[in-house]
């Protein structure tokens, strides 16, 4: 008979416990993680569930739950986002093509505006009411608590997300695309324009989504920008008086009854629903585009 | 223009008309995209102006006063002591990283060491998810269900009110959990592969590999993610305002309401304060005080962020 060998492992049982203790704990933190959301959108839902319908979306706000809605609100923040997209994504995919694709990176100049671009993601929300405060509604710009005012401020904020975003996107552009187009005679900007930056469309759009989901999200600036009140009008242009979603719920929230409960967690549940779904595009096509790359 | 010198004559190879209507192009592209640069210079310099020139008066004019126990600048007679509103923000933003800290470092290790490829496809989403739900709708959750399911019944300190630190932190954890969870990630997910299967071929256990090795070698990036969950925490501004109430109270029960340096900006802003006045000024020294912390704690945490993509990338 021949000696058996084990091959049995020789870690010692203390050491496959903990190891054991350990992943459960992991295992536990991603199910609490997943677990918040669940908990935050049952308890909306349990409060204000029933109450939605399509009126709600077409109804003005009010302090009558039977005639109160979100109408008003919702094109407020889609005004205001809208706005302040236009003129940030243009403005941050510029700045990511130049940063990325023409500034020389050990110039010091360019490290200064990364370092400054780096920061001023990480201010916080609030002081860039303080900006519009300031300077926008009055000092020299002076627009007053207006559509305007709000779309200036909520771009500050989404810009330096979307440079930030875009330049990783364009970073991880081969090379060799652009390299391609400049051995066959393309000026730089040829090569950029027609190669580099369609190629790093979905990862850029991925990212833009997020940073709007962001901003449509956003209460504090808006806070300081007069948006706190019930406007029961729509939005009609750039110098008209806005309210947006989060601070209607904001103030239903701040009115201790039930029923502003009820209206505030419909809100909540209405801003969650439109968010989830920018969510999910932005998933998706980031799937895609990693799929592309992956071929 | 490029002049070739040959010894008989000299050639001019000027650019076709056409590459020059290209050149063209691309010195106007080039003109767009350098004024679209200096558009973050200009925001950066419009928070520093908007900020300090009003910052600085009112802090003279304040003078030691700053450094009293009662915060009430918007009555008569006004108090400026700043104290409470450090103690209040120091409340919600350690609850806060409590809560979040295990949470977050956690699901980081679970992403970079425990998770196969189809399972971070979904994990991560849903990270992204958490991420993405507003600060209104989490203020309303702490203040329609943690403070007065949780906080008002089961702190066994005082009387709890409608408002309350604890709950405000708590929540606040809620919001820096997916950025401690994906700084973290990505720092730990640098660290070569070579490493970890160095570790396992010495017979470590899985565990061992990502708690020990990985996560040490991955360690100033995981400091980069506390330090900017931290300052996000800092500047949060809804959460604190909702939920932990906008009574500037020194106290050292965190069931009690308190209000952060941020609420306070919040909270003045919406009431009417006279533009100008003493009070309206508060508002923006308090956002200088804000401003500057959360920038100090930005650049340390992209240096520790530099740090480890140094090393490993």
């Amino acid at each position: 008979m021949s000696q058996s060998i084990s091959l049995k492992s020789r870690i010692s049982p203390r050491r496959l416990i903990v190891d054991a203790l350990f992943r459960t704990f992991l295992y536990l933190a991603i199910f609490v993680s997943l677990g918040m959301i669940f908990w935050i959108v049952s308890s909306l839902w349990n409060e204000a569930g029933w109450l939605l319908s399509w009126d709600l979306l077409t109804k003005y706000p009010s302090f009558n739950i039977d005639n109160a809605g979100f109408q008003s609100p919702l094109k407020g923040s889609l005004w205001v986002v809208g706005i302040a997209t236009l003129v940030a994504l243009p403005t941050g995919l510029l700045t990511a093509l130049y940063l990325e694709q023409f500034a020389s990176k050990s110039n010091r100049v360019t490290r200064l505006l990364e370092l400054n671009i780096q920061n001023l993601a990480g201010v916080p929300a609030v002081v860039f009411g303080l900006i519009g405060l300031a300077f926008v509604v009055r000092g020299f710009i002076a627009w007053g608590f207006t559509v305007g005012s709000a779309a200036a401020v909520i771009a500050m904020l989404m810009l330096p997300v979307i440079i930030i975003v875009s330049r990783e996107a364009i970073r991880a552009v081969p090379p060799s695309y652009k390299e391609g187009a400049l051995a066959l005679g393309a000026t730089p900007w040829q090569a950029v324009w027609r190669l580099v930056l369609p190629s790093a469309i979905p990862g850029t759009a991925t990212g833009s989504i997020l940073a709007v989901s962001r901003a449509i999200g956003e209460s504090a600036p808006l806070l300081l920008l007069g948006a706190l009140s019930f406007v029961t009008f729509n939005p009609t242009g750039l110098d008209s008086p806005f309210t947006i979603m989060p601070l209607t719920i904001f103030k239903y929230a701040s009115d201790s009854r039930e029923e502003f409960q009820i209206l505030a967690s419909a809100g909540s549940l209405i801003l969650m629903a439109v968010l989830f779904t920018l969510n999910l595009i932005a998933i998706i096509l980031r799937d895609i585009a990693t799929r592309k790359r992956n071929v | 223009m490029f002049e070739v010198k040959s010894e008989r004559k000299s050639v001019i190879l000027s650019p076709s008309p056409h590459l020059q209507r290209r050149l063209k192009t691309q010195h106007i592209a080039r003109v767009l995209m350098q004024v679209a640069t200096v558009m973050s210079i200009v925001v950066t310099v419009g928070i520093v102006a908007s900020l300090f020139p009003i910052a600085i008066r009112t802090f003279f004019a304040i003078g030691s006063r700053i450094f009293g126990t009662s915060w009430a600048p918007l009555f008569e007679p006004p108090e400026y002591g700043i104290v409470p509103l450090f103690t209040g923000t120091i409340f919600v933003v350690s609850i806060a990283m409590i809560v979040a800290i295990p949470v977050g470092l956690a699901a980081a290790i679970f992403l970079s060491d425990y998770s196969s490829f189809n399972l971070r496809r979904i994990v991560k989403p849903i990270l992204e998810v958490l991420a993405g739900i507003p600060t209104v709708v989490l203020g309303l959750f702490g203040l329609y269900v943690i403070n007065p399911s949780y906080v008002e019944k089961y702190w066994p300190i005082g009387e709890p009110l409608a408002f309350s630190a604890l709950g405000a932190g708590f929540v606040t954890g809620i919001l820096i959990v997916p950025i401690i969870a994906s700084v973290a990630d990505d720092a730990l997910s640098a660290v070569p592969r070579a490493m970890r299967e160095a570790a396992y071929a010495l017979g470590a256990t899985r565990r061992e590999v990502a708690a020990k090795v990985v996560f040490n070698a991955g360690l100033s990036g995981v400091v980069a993610a506390l330090i900017l969950a931290f300052a996000r925490a800092f500047g949060e501004t809804t959460i604190a305002l909702m939920v932990a109430g906008s009574y500037p109270k020194l106290s050292g029960n965190p069931g009690d309401p308190m209000m952060t340096l941020s609420a306070f900006i919040g909270f003045a802003g919406i009431g009417d304060a006279e533009v100008g006045s003493q009070a309206y000024n508060t508002i923006f020294l308090i956002g200088a005080i804000l401003f500057l912390i959360t920038l100090v704690f930005n650049i340390l945490g992209n240096k520790f962020i530099a740090r480890y993509r140094e090393a490993y990338e």
